[in-house]
């Protein structure tokens, strides 16, 4: 394997990490205006993700940073191209940035309620965005001889992307859930339940119905793998969990379906990583977008020794904070 | 406006309101894990106040700088990205490396500092903010060395038609960073003691309860800010000198330097023209550049004119002058900023050294408006070394209208402007509000939470 497939691999389990831990604190932040009208209950359900969401969007900073670093054309050419559907995501971001801190820091019902809905549309956003993003990377895009993006916003908001943006918002949505139900205790864990079990039915729709159009509209399934065919099958089993209510295992099916329909996605794109919808020798791959073999070699290095320490402290604060919250737990948001 | 302009307006608007919260998280975190550390080993109630205190204002500050630093990363792509394709080969690297060794470590350990004040050990739960404090340091470190290539490239070889890195050790120790990192650094203990100094005086001014914490803030504050005034001086003193060497004309600029002098004279107060390149009125102290530059009455200093014939010759026709005015006069309320502070901490420490706290009324409320101080000093610092540097974004190496993104149109950047503008006004004041009321509420009812 050379340094450039294994960075467009390490890129891939940034956002495969990042939509896994990210999709459920979206799924919560989704779902927090709609599962209770008590303030109380809602400072519960912040304070499930109260200690994660920050490290967790990490993993996107890093995603951002390591495609700087290996894909410097990629990097250049998705972030000026997508112009307009990041300002909406970076409005979403720092909105929702600042409301986890800020909600708590006034007892004023308004003031709580103006932050919950900014939570409620930082989460949404991204939420959709991404399913859209994603699918607009395989399904192809206006892209010159020359790495320039030539389309405009709403080339973007082509049915097979907005299929797509549903298909992930439906699905962080039903993580956030299943997590609520796994975090909390009492009434908002059986609400949560309820909520997953209604969202269940939808999500497999939209999830299918996306796989069905990526059928005919890219050529992500011309590499047979079992990828795909994993993620449906957890999907699928997620529902039956939720019935049986073992929310720990129904939590592992809805991670794993999310990381390997985000696997398949970044399978069917290899070695491309933008598709051009002009002409294919246009795309851009592993190799044209590329940084120099010097510098893919020293970020392979100060990768291969940080990566494993984040990963081993993280999931030390993940062990630290396992107890469920409940009304009676010291709420710090 | 073209969409050149537009751009770097944006640019300087995002970055200069991202920097408005960084120096005071840099410096605070420091700070707060001395006060959690003292608390650790003396045990006294008054420092877990205090470290409470502090720490929620910390956090509303945090929460600030974390959400306004999300553009940041992104934005070289989006309005960048013929820049972003040039140097991201060498560029891309610290930034990468930034959100792998500190923010990762950041985040995650400030999450445990919020929630784990019951759940870990004492010594674990100060550990965990003195991880905070390094990793916040060590991103703007990363990010320092990201931007010292801009100003002094190094480690590179221009090949492919893009900058190309060939020595990553030459990128980490390029002698820039050396100067730059501690200035920051420095600016930003200063900034936090400021920011303790002055709400510790508002409290000192209103006799609140808990006077003991109040007074001992201001103590702290005012040694750790003494400290960082004076590594100010010292390291920008020494930065001067490196400027001098490695980018002439931004110090040029900075002192409206028309013309090669030797000796070299300073300007105390100049009305210049900038368009003709000569002064209108000018106060100006013989020797004293050639001092500063060189350490000896004598020895030339570069003007601008001598310059720009020099840069003509080597990098072809065109305008290397940056805009005088905005240099010479950012870099004065800097240094003019720093000296005042210097001043007040001073007579801070003069008294609060001998446990004395009797300021007058007029004293007390001069602590609370220098406040503002720091936040001038450090925004034109950071304005004048950045407009300094044009018209080059890579000195030398690329000029920033070359970097701009070719397809983002005027009518995006409007957009994401007006949204930037709309959306940051909002923030300042939604955080203004929480600031001062958790700085006016104080110590008081510190562990309760809001229900």
């Amino acid at each position: 394997m050379d340094l450039n497939t294994v960075w467009f691999s390490l890129i891939a389990v940034l956002f495969t990490g990042f939509f896994f831990l990210e999709g459920f604190d979206y799924g919560v932040g989704i779902l927090l205006p709609f599962m209770s009208k008590e303030d109380k209950k809602r400072r519960v359900i912040i304070n499930t993700i109260g200690t994660f969401w920050d490290g967790n969007e990490v993993w996107l900073l890093t995603a951002g940073g390591a495609m700087f670093a290996a894909f410097p054309n990629w990097y250049a050419t998705m972030f000026s191209g997508f112009y307009i559907a990041l300002v909406f995501m970076l409005l979403a971001l720092i909105v929702r940035g600042v409301s986890f801190e800020f909600r708590s820091k006034d007892k004023n019902p308004a003031w709580r309620s103006l932050w919950d809905w900014a939570i409620f549309f930082g989460s949404f956003v991204p939420a959709l965005l991404w399913g859209v993003a994603m699918a607009n990377l395989i399904r192809g895009v206006p892209i010159d001889a020359n790495m320039n993006y030539t389309g405009g916003f709403f080339n973007l908001l082509n049915p097979y992307a907005l299929v797509g943006g549903l298909a992930s918002l439906s699905m962080f949505t039903l993580h956030g859930a299943i997590f609520l139900n796994l975090k909390t205790t009492d009434d908002v864990r059986e609400k949560s339940r309820v909520v997953a079990s209604k969202l269940w039915l939808p999500t497999i729709v939209l999830v299918l119905g996306f796989a069905v159009f990526s059928y005919f509209s890219t050529d992500m399934f011309s590499k047979r793998g079992v990828t795909p065919i994993v993620a449906g099958l957890a999907l699928l089993s997620v529902g039956w969990l939720i019935k049986k209510d073992r929310g720990g295992w129904a939590f592992i099916m809805s991670g794993v379906t999310i990381a390997f329909a985000t696997i398949t996605v970044f399978l069917g794109l290899f070695p491309r990583v933008m598709v051009s919808s002009l002409n294919e020798a246009w795309s851009l791959t592993i190799y044209n977008a590329s940084s120099s073999p010097y510098t893919l070699k020293v970020m392979t290095i100060i990768a291969a020794i940080f990566t494993p320490i984040v990963l081993v402290y993280q999931a030390w604060t993940y062990w630290i904070f396992r107890k469920r919250i409940s009304v009676d737990s010291d709420l710090e948001y | 406006m073209d969409s050149v302009i537009l751009a770097r307006w944006q640019f300087a608007i995002v970055t200069v309101y991202h920097f408005f919260f960084v120096p005071l998280t840099l410096g605070l975190s420091v700070f707060i894990a001395i006060i959690e550390s003292i608390y650790v080993k003396t045990g006294k109630e008054k420092y877990k106040r205090m470290t409470k205190f502090w720490g929620k204002l910390f956090l509303i500050n945090f929460a600030m700088g974390v959400a306004t630093g999300i553009v940041q990363e992104f934005q070289f792509g989006m309005n960048w990205s013929e820049y972003s394709r040039f140097v991201g080969d060498v560029f891309g690297a610290p930034l990468a490396i930034e959100a792998l060794l500190a923010f990762f470590l950041e985040s995650t350990f400030l999450g445990i500092w919020i929630f784990g004040w019951d759940r870990l050990s004492k010594k674990m739960h100060a550990a965990a903010i003195w991880i905070v404090a390094i990793a916040s340091n060590l991103s703007a470190l990363w990010i320092l060395i990201a931007n010292s290539f801009m100003q002094h490239p190094v480690g590179y070889v221009i090949r492919n038609g893009r900058a190309e890195m060939t020595d990553f050790f030459a990128l980490v120790f390029n002698s820039h960073v050396w100067v730059q990192f501690p200035h920051v650094f420095a600016s930003a203990m200063t900034t936090a003691a400021f920011f303790v100094i002055a709400i510790s005086a508002y409290h000192l001014l209103k006799k609140s309860d808990d006077m003991q914490v109040y007074q001992k803030s201001f103590k702290l504050a005012s040694i750790y800010g003494i400290i960082g005034v004076i590594l100010v001086f010292l390291i920008g003193h020494a930065q001067a000198q490196y400027m001098v060497k490695t980018q002439p004309m931004k110090m040029a600029a900075a002192e409206a330097l028309w013309n090669d002098e030797d000796p070299a004279a300073m300007s105390l107060f100049t009305i210049g023209d900038e368009h003709n390149r000569k002064d209108i009125f000018a106060i100006r102290i013989p020797y004293l550049l050639s001092i500063l530059a060189h350490n000896t009455p004598s020895g030339k200093v570069s003007g601008i004119n001598n310059l720009q014939t020099e840069y003509e010759q080597k990098y072809g026709a065109g305008n290397y002058v940056p805009p005088v005015a905005i240099s010479y006069w950012t870099f004065r309320m800097m240094v003019g900023a720093g000296v005042l502070m210097l001043l007040l901490v001073l007579y801070a420490l003069f008294k609060v050294l001998k446990d004395k706290y009797d300021f007058s009324p007029f004293v007390l409320k001069l602590f609370l408006w220098s406040l503002a101080l720091p936040y001038i000093a450090n925004s034109t610092g950071w304005i004048f070394t950045e407009v300094g540097r044009q018209p080059w974004a890579v000195f030398g190496v690329m000029r920033v209208e070359d970097g701009v993104s070719n397809m983002v149109g005027a009518g995006a950047v409007v957009f994401s402007l007006l949204v930037y503008a709309l959306l940051y006004g909002a923030l300042m004041v939604a955080d203004v509000f929480l600031l001062k009321k958790y700085a006016v509420a104080g110590t008081v009812n510190i562990d309760n939470n809001e229900e």
